[in-house]
């Protein structure tokens, strides 16, 4: 019974600390629109500064609380809400979510640049010199018991705020109905100010007061916000009391499966993914809307022709021969997963870009593809790849049942549930036996990955795998374009534009969504399969939650509607940190900065880089005598290159040279001068009215 | 020839009952009226009707088989199609690719080119074939509703609201669209708020008021009924 007691204690304070972040999640999403995927980054951030300040520079404790609570995080939440969110605010609940997530990955990779993760940083509990009492038989930290009292003392705080003050008052009545407030002289500007302020509070104390409990590490920290994910859920992100309900479960749950749950090697890991599975079965019990009407705004899906897509993708795989014969060992290695990781990106664009089913789980399931070719193929036997495809896409239909239930902000909560319970829990399993059937994922440590036997020829360097890897996709771009242009392509963008006409029509929703998470899943499979070769050797951690995030980001910022944000992805993702490599250890933090910035970018730019590129470059594939003439350049700069003539970075410069030079002299052929842009107040007038045009203007009226 | 009955359709939304035992019947080659005024209850009964919304009582016949617990797309199936009163087109879709899909997702898949360039021809869009859906005008995105419902050959049509948005001129030619519409043997069933369109087209009108059928008859009859004036225009 004192064992019981003791962690009831545990588990109470626990849920304090999830109930006072989960209420700041519940009060900007319901003043502000946005479900803040970042808001346990913003306690992580208040954390580390707070040890910074009291422990890294010795200010008092009450000093540093001051400043981090008073002056930190209500900077912290003026710059989201001001320079983020409120260019945002006119775009869909998609876009707002990226850029929560960018914050997130930004977040993080700032933390590990400033902070060292390889340097230990305790953070002391509050009042730790005091001794424990008792409740009974449960000893009682003072940081136990401050804890609770401040989540106390924020309860009836909230309660008062929203139902005895002004500001609370125009806070409820801007959730209701934005426009008649303002009608009524509230401000959803000042609500949505205040609300963030407020939150960002909650979020740094929450954060102060767990970090104590566990290392004082980004990731961790971060993540903890599954938790209070989960606590929100059960308030439906709208109620309070319900959301320090879900708290008391959470919690609870967390510190009971701690002292109860048998010790083997097997269950360990379902106390760590406890939150995410709570959280996955939270978001299936509780109701949402089944069918939802249409977004708000549409981005253009871009029409690959087939002629484009076949100089898509024999650009693909030129660039691989090209960057197979002209890269050393040690550049083959670096940049070689461009094209796998692009594979699994590509992913994304009949899942995302096409039906508008946000996934934060794409790279875990490319982990299913590598673990399963790693086991199955060891020998390099090559129906292993087919075989790895299939596991991946099942798992992938099975990802689509819950999936019909959910859409926008709660299939994204579902999916990133998804890869955390993958994460912690599954891929952590040592081997097992079903139906006499033995099942091996990571061996709780590393595998290693052959490359494929094909038909007697053994794939197994470096160069032969990248192009091999390049090979695949350019197979794969061909399948998502050629999908693009037929039947189910068109369905897929017909329900996700309208799926009550989609369905009154006599469509499936159920059938489309579980064939596209397939399709997606295999091609996620398939790269992980890929990537997992070129690596030589996995391990879980490539494929966990936080891992997934920039590579989503990168594919937004390429645009997911694009068949070529696969390459863009690739290429963007890994090229970076290489690069930036050669002048010191952060660099790997900082790529994934500039991406979390790049990201952040999205509201000037919502359909991607990607559709821009392809404009760009559509005279010089259109032109039937530059386009030759290009090709027959980079075939002499290359022999060149081959008879050592010239070195191998004077070929990769003299290429783009030429590449640049020729697409800038085939514009000038197609086209002309460029003619003056009409007024925006003649659109539709003097020329004709194009689907873009609302977009622009709405971004343009948003931006003031 | 399709026929569609509901009846005793109630939905509660919370404390209130948008549907109140409402239902209304619609014969094949007729044009059946639905009017109310605002917030009686028309597009709840449309959504209970196409399967969108579950009913608390009540059930809907299609062609004498009770479809009441069937999916949207099972009646859809069936030989039932429906427009919306907030438009539900496929946006990023051009207006040629809203009409194919249509015809790809019920049963005519092999016709599908074939049926959107007539469908195309007889809703008078095939100028605009190429334009992306969400850039087109009201009036004409009404029509590209209309004109995607018919792609699966419908037994049954339900309508709400096609002619908001459209001017005099085109209203007129969507009203002879109805007429031809019916004349195939379709039973249609239009809610509109343009009231001369409805006298002009109906051949049975149908008052909701409060959730309640008020009144049920030919539309000269229903321009004459007290309940329906006082409905419309409040008790004298």
């Amino acid at each position: 019974m004192e064992q019981f007691l003791t962690f009831g204690v545990v588990g109470l304070a626990t849920a304090a600390i999830y109930a006072i972040i989960g209420s700041g999640l519940v009060l900007t999403y319901t003043t502000a629109g946005v479900f803040n995927f970042a808001h346990g980054a913003a306690g992580m951030m208040a954390a580390f500064a707070y040890w910074q300040l009291a422990f890294g520079w010795g200010w008092p404790v009450p000093l540093a609380l001051a400043v981090v609570l008073l002056v930190l995080a209500p900077a912290f939440a003026l710059f989201v809400e001001r320079v983020l969110m409120r260019p945002v605010q006119s775009l869909g609940e998609a876009e707002r979510l990226v850029m929560t997530v960018a914050l997130l990955t930004g977040c993080i990779a700032l933390a590990r640049w400033i902070w060292d993760p390889n340097t230990p940083r305790p953070l002391r509990p509050f009042f730790a010199d005091q001794p424990a009492f008792h409740l009974g038989p449960a000893p009682v930290t003072w940081h136990q018991a401050l804890t609770l009292g401040v989540a106390a003392l924020i309860a009836a705080g909230l309660w008062l705020l929203l139902n005895h003050t002004r500001a609370g008052t125009e806070m409820r009545a801007c959730v209701d109905d934005r426009a008649l407030a303002r009608l009524t002289g509230a401000s959803p500007q000042r609500a949505a100010r205040f609300a963030w302020i407020l939150a960002t509070q909650l979020a740094a104390v929450g954060g102060i007061l767990i970090a104590p409990n566990i290392a004082l590490d980004a990731q961790q920290l971060s993540l903890l916000i599954v938790s209070a994910y989960t606590a929100a859920v059960f308030g439906r992100l709208r109620s309070l009391p319900l959301t320090f309900l879900g708290a008391l479960v959470v919690g609870w749950l967390e510190s009971y499966l701690t002292g109860y749950l048998p010790q083997n090697d097997y269950l360990p890991g379902l106390r760590l993914a406890a939150p995410a599975l709570l959280l996955f079965l939270a978001l299936l019990v509780f109701p949402h809307r089944r069918l939802r009407g249409r977004e708000r705004r549409l981005v253009r899906v871009p029409l690959p022709t087939p002629r484009g897509s076949l100089v898509f993708a024999g650009c693909v795989v030129l660039l691989a021969v090209l960057l197979a014969t002209v890269l050393d060992e040690e550049g083959l290695i670096s940049y070689g997963p461009a094209f796998s990781l692009g594979i699994v990106a590509l992913s994304y664009v009949p899942l995302a870009g096409y039906a508008g089913q946000i996934s934060l789980c794409q790279l875990s399931i490319a982990g299913i593809g590598a673990v399963v070719w790693a086991h199955l193929g060891g020998a390099g036997q090559l129906w292993a790849l087919p075989a790895a495809v299939l596991v991946a896409a099942a798992v992938g239909a099975a990802i689509a049942v819950p999936a019909l239930r959910l859409s926008g902000i709660y299939l994204a909560l579902g999916t990133a549930a998804f890869a955390v319970i993958l994460d912690r829990w599954v891929f952590t399993l040592p081997s097992f036996e079903v139906l006499g059937v033995r099942i091996a994922l990571f061996d709780q440590g590393s595998v290693e990955v052959q490359g494929p036997n094909l038909f007697g020829w053994r794939l197994d360097s470096p160069a032969e795998l990248l192009v091999l890897s390049a090979v695949v996709m350019a197979a794969s771009s061909l399948a998502v374009g050629w999908l693009r242009r037929g039947r189910f392509g068109r369905g897929l963008i017909a329900l996700r534009d309208s799926e009550a006409a989609y369905a009154t029509l006599g469509g499936r929703p159920l059938a489309a969504k579980v064939a596209v998470f397939a399709l997606s899943a295999a091609i996620a499979g398939l790269g992980g399969a890929l990537y997992g070769m070129q690596q030589r050797t996995v391990t879980a951690e490539q494929f966990n939650l936080l891992a997934n995030l920039p590579v989503f980001l990168v594919a937004v910022i390429g645009g997911l509607g694009a068949v070529g944000t696969g390459l863009f992805t690739g290429f963007a993702y890994i090229a970076p940190p290489h690069l930036l490599g050669h002048f010191g250890t952060w660099a790997h933090d900082v790529s994934t900065l500039g991406i979390a910035l790049a990201g952040m970018g999205l509201a000037h730019n919502p359909a991607g880089v990607v559709p821009g590129l392809r404009e760009e470059w559509a005279p010089l594939a259109r032109d039937r005598v530059l386009l030759p003439v290009a090709c027959g350049a980079l075939g002499l700069l290359w022999l060149l290159y081959g008879t050592g003539l010239i070195g191998g970075a004077i070929f990769l410069v003299a290429a783009v040279l030429v590449a640049v030079a020729l697409r800038i002299r085939a514009t000038a052929r197609q086209d002309g001068p460029p003619p003056a842009p009409d007024p925006v107040e003649w659109w539709g007038i003097r020329r004709p009215w194009r689907a873009e045009d609302r977009e622009v203007i709405a971004r343009g009226i948003a931006a003031g | 020839m399709a026929s569609l009955r509901a009846d005793d359709v109630t939905v509660t939304f919370g404390g209130i009952r948008a549907l109140d035992g409402a239902g209304f019947a619609a014969g094949a080659g007729r044009i059946t009226g639905l009017i109310g005024p605002n917030g009686a209850g028309k597009s709840t009964l449309f959504d209970v009707v196409s399967g969108l919304r579950r009913p608390r009582t009540g059930t809907v016949v299609l062609d004498g088989r009770d479809i009441t617990r069937d999916t949207p797309a099972q009646r859809a199936r069936r030989g039932m199609a429906r427009t919306f009163q907030r438009l539900e087109l496929f946006g990023r879709l051009s207006v040629r690719d809203n009409l194919r899909v249509a015809a790809e997702l019920g049963s005519r898949r092999r016709e599908a080119h074939r049926i959107a360039d007539d469908l195309l021809e007889r809703i008078g869009l095939t100028a605009d074939a190429g334009t992306t859906a969400d850039a087109l005008p009201t009036g004409a995105a009404r029509l590209l509703e209309v004109g995607r419902a018919l792609a699966g050959k419908p037994g049954v049509l339900l309508l709400d609201e096609p002619a908001a948005g459209q001017d005099a001129q085109e209203t007129l030619r969507f009203a002879a669209l109805l007429r031809d519409i019916a004349a195939d043997g379709c039973a249609v069933v239009l809610v509109e708020h343009d009231m001369s369109l409805v006298m002009s087209v109906c051949d049975q009108v149908h008052v909701l008021d409060l959730g309640k059928v008020v009144a049920v008859g030919p539309p000269e009859e229903i321009q004459q009924d007290r309940t329906v004036l006082a409905a419309y225009l409040g008790e004298a």
